[in-house]
């Protein structure tokens, strides 16, 4: 369905090059040579901020990673076997509203690539074979409907199939409510394939990084025996919005950041993207008794 | 009781005030009238069944929130026998949003949760109307392991708008409280069986929805996020609640239908409250007949089962 302008904005002057930025979405422009940071205005040089892993130089805030960068990051060479790439969503409760889900599911599988908003893969960490699963935020705010719940559940099994480690890397705004009932029993289904993980004696390592909120913190990202979360990440079960609606005042700056949920005994560690894979490593080495 | 009434049911309560004044007449002027009696009570039946045979998510929903529905404890008093209520998570709290204890279904030994809203305003600020804290998860999770211990069959009662978004409840865990209860569910060998009452309330009600058996009363929903959320994050207008709720499928037909759920209990026209006896009577068999059927399960199959059950849920193409 073609979105019609309203009226008034025919007769307002058009700029040139526009840049749309989602709302929330903090991410600094992609294109050219220089970027402003969205969190402190600082302009970096864009090659300077890829090299720095896409974390600002001088403020820290790390930005949001599509999975296939933090596939880049996270094994070696950037090197992994995907399998389950094929799974893509269905639409069973023939969902619409102003856009329909499959038009959604459309738009999202164009400006990602991908088929959905978690991919799960094979690869190596220091040489040692895990399984990974790692989720995009750009796909419908990383929501969890079947198809991610399925290739959680199925990540999880190849897991205690092939005796390897766990690693997932979380980022999601909770369950897909275009998918209704089906999406909230996938916290169910991945929290029971967890359970199932737990009784192999691996390391299962949950990375949180900003945002994870909703029904995907309320399940499978919950359950690590570490958890790991990214500097500033926002982690929580309600998001702050709805919290501030249901209290009626503002909530702190700092409320449900990673170093608030440290505070509060909700995570193991937070660790800096720069050190993120060396420290997955140690775990992993350390619980599998690899010690190096 | 308070009367109250719901926009859709406006037609019959005029004719029932009405019904009740001729009623309340002095003997004597009423046999007069014993004939418009009669007929204001088939013309209130007629009426009845076309409106409550009829009805659309969004009704439901107004039936399955109305302060006259009966509530956990409400079923726990008719069903059960010398139920004890046991209190706390032994950390930091006592949540009365949830609420359970064991209990004697008939002469079997069970374990009972459950969310508790409150029957007037005051109960329900204390009861911070029926939406749990990561306390209340934990008490329950606590139960659960008591009940395993002690080989009680676990009956769950869900009837929550949600679990509670606040700063308290971030805090201390509220989304690892009900991952959790998630996992643990999954794994408990004894048998569980999950009836929805009134309202199904997202993760806050699924924290005590991971089960071998999952029954809904006609009128009650169960749902990934309130109709309200939802409008308000599709068209930023909580008022469009209606046409969430039709868009979410969210009654109990909607769920049979997608598998999610095992059966459904018949509630009497216009709802359980209009004769909470018949539905409690109703439940009690189900309860009793399924226990039974599931006591007879090893606990392998049972366990293997429930993991097929949930491992079967979701809609995806693969090539």
């Amino acid at each position: 369905m073609a979105q019609l302008m309203p009226i008034s904005e025919w007769f307002q002057k058009k700029e040139k090059y526009v840049q749309i930025t989602p709302k929330t979405e903090k991410r600094p422009m992609p294109d050219g040579i220089w970027s402003k940071c969205a969190e402190c205005g600082e302009i970096i040089y864009q090659k300077e901020l890829v090299k720095n892993l896409w974390v600002c130089p001088k403020c820290d805030f790390h930005y949001k990673l599509a999975a296939c960068d933090r596939l880049n990051i996270l094994l070696d060479e950037g090197k992994s076997d995907e399998f389950d790439a094929s799974l893509s969503s269905a639409d069973p409760l023939k969902f619409e509203a102003e856009k329909t889900y499959i038009e959604s599911l459309n738009q999202s599988r164009e400006k990602t690539g991908l088929n959905d908003a978690v991919i799960t893969v094979k690869g190596k960490i220091d040489s040692r074979n895990v399984i990974m699963a790692i989720m995009d935020f750009r796909f419908i705010g990383g929501s969890m409907g079947s198809v991610v719940g399925e290739k959680v559940t199925r990540a999880v099994e190849m897991a205690i199939k092939n005796k390897l480690p766990l690693v997932i890397v979380s980022s999601s705004g909770g369950a897909r409510m275009q998918e209704g009932m089906l999406s909230l029993m996938q916290m169910a289904k991945t929290s029971a394939a967890i359970a199932r993980f737990k009784k192999t004696g691996l390391p299962y390592i949950s990375v949180l990084t900003n945002p994870t909120t909703g029904g995907v913190t309320a399940s499978f990202a919950s359950l690590g025996d570490i958890i790991i979360a990214e500097p500033q990440a926002l982690v929580g079960f309600a998001g702050p919005r709805v919290i501030e609606k249901t209290i009626r005042q503002k909530l702190p700056k700092d409320f449900q950041k990673a170093e608030f949920m440290l505070g509060y005994g909700q995570i193991d560690l937070v660790v800096h993207r720069k050190d993120l894979k060396a420290t997955i490593s140690k775990l992993i080495n350390f619980f599998t008794g690899e010690l190096r | 009781m308070k009367k109250f009434m719901m926009d859709f049911e406006k037609p019959v309560v005029e004719l029932e005030t009405k019904l009740e004044k001729l009623k309340r007449l002095p003997t004597k002027e009423k046999s007069g009238i014993a004939k418009e009696i009669l007929l204001l009570e088939k013309q209130i039946d007629k009426i009845h069944e076309s409106i409550y045979s009829n009805l659309s998510a969004s009704e439901k929903l107004q039936i399955a929130r109305h302060p006259n529905r009966p509530r956990t404890f409400d079923y726990v008093d008719f069903i059960f026998t010398d139920f004890i209520e046991l209190h706390g998570d032994r950390v930091c709290g006592d949540d009365l949003a949830l609420v359970g204890g064991p209990a004697f279904l008939e002469g079997e030994r069970v374990m009972i949760l459950g969310h508790q809203k409150g029957k007037d305003t005051k109960e329900n600020v204390s009861r911070n109307f029926g939406m749990p804290h990561p306390e209340g998860y934990r008490k329950a999770l606590r139960l659960m392991e008591l009940a395993e211990k002690f080989n009680l069959p676990l009956i769950c009662f869900i009837d929550t708008p949600g679990a509670y978004p606040g700063i308290e409840a971030e805090e201390h865990g509220q989304a690892a409280a009900i991952a959790q209860n998630l996992m643990k569910m999954s794994t408990l060998s004894i048998p569980i069986i999950i009836l929805n009452i009134g309202e199904g309330g997202s993760g806050g009600a699924l924290a005590l929805g991971v089960g071998d058996r999952i029954f809904m009363l006609e009128n009650s929903y169960y749902s990934v996020i309130t109709p309200e959320g939802c409008a308000s994050i599709l068209w930023h207008d909580e008022t469009r609640a209606s046409e969430a709720a039709e868009a979410l499928k969210l009654t109990a037909d909607d769920l049979l239908r997608l598998e999610i759920i095992d059966g459904i209990i018949d509630e009497p026209l216009g709802g359980a409250h209009r004769d909470f006896e018949l539905v409690g009577g109703t439940l009690k068999k189900v309860l009793e007949d399924n226990i039974k059927e599931l006591k007879g399960v090893s606990i392998d199959k049972l366990l293997d089962d429930r993991y097929k059950r949930l491992r079967k849920i979701g809609a995806y193409a693969e090539k």
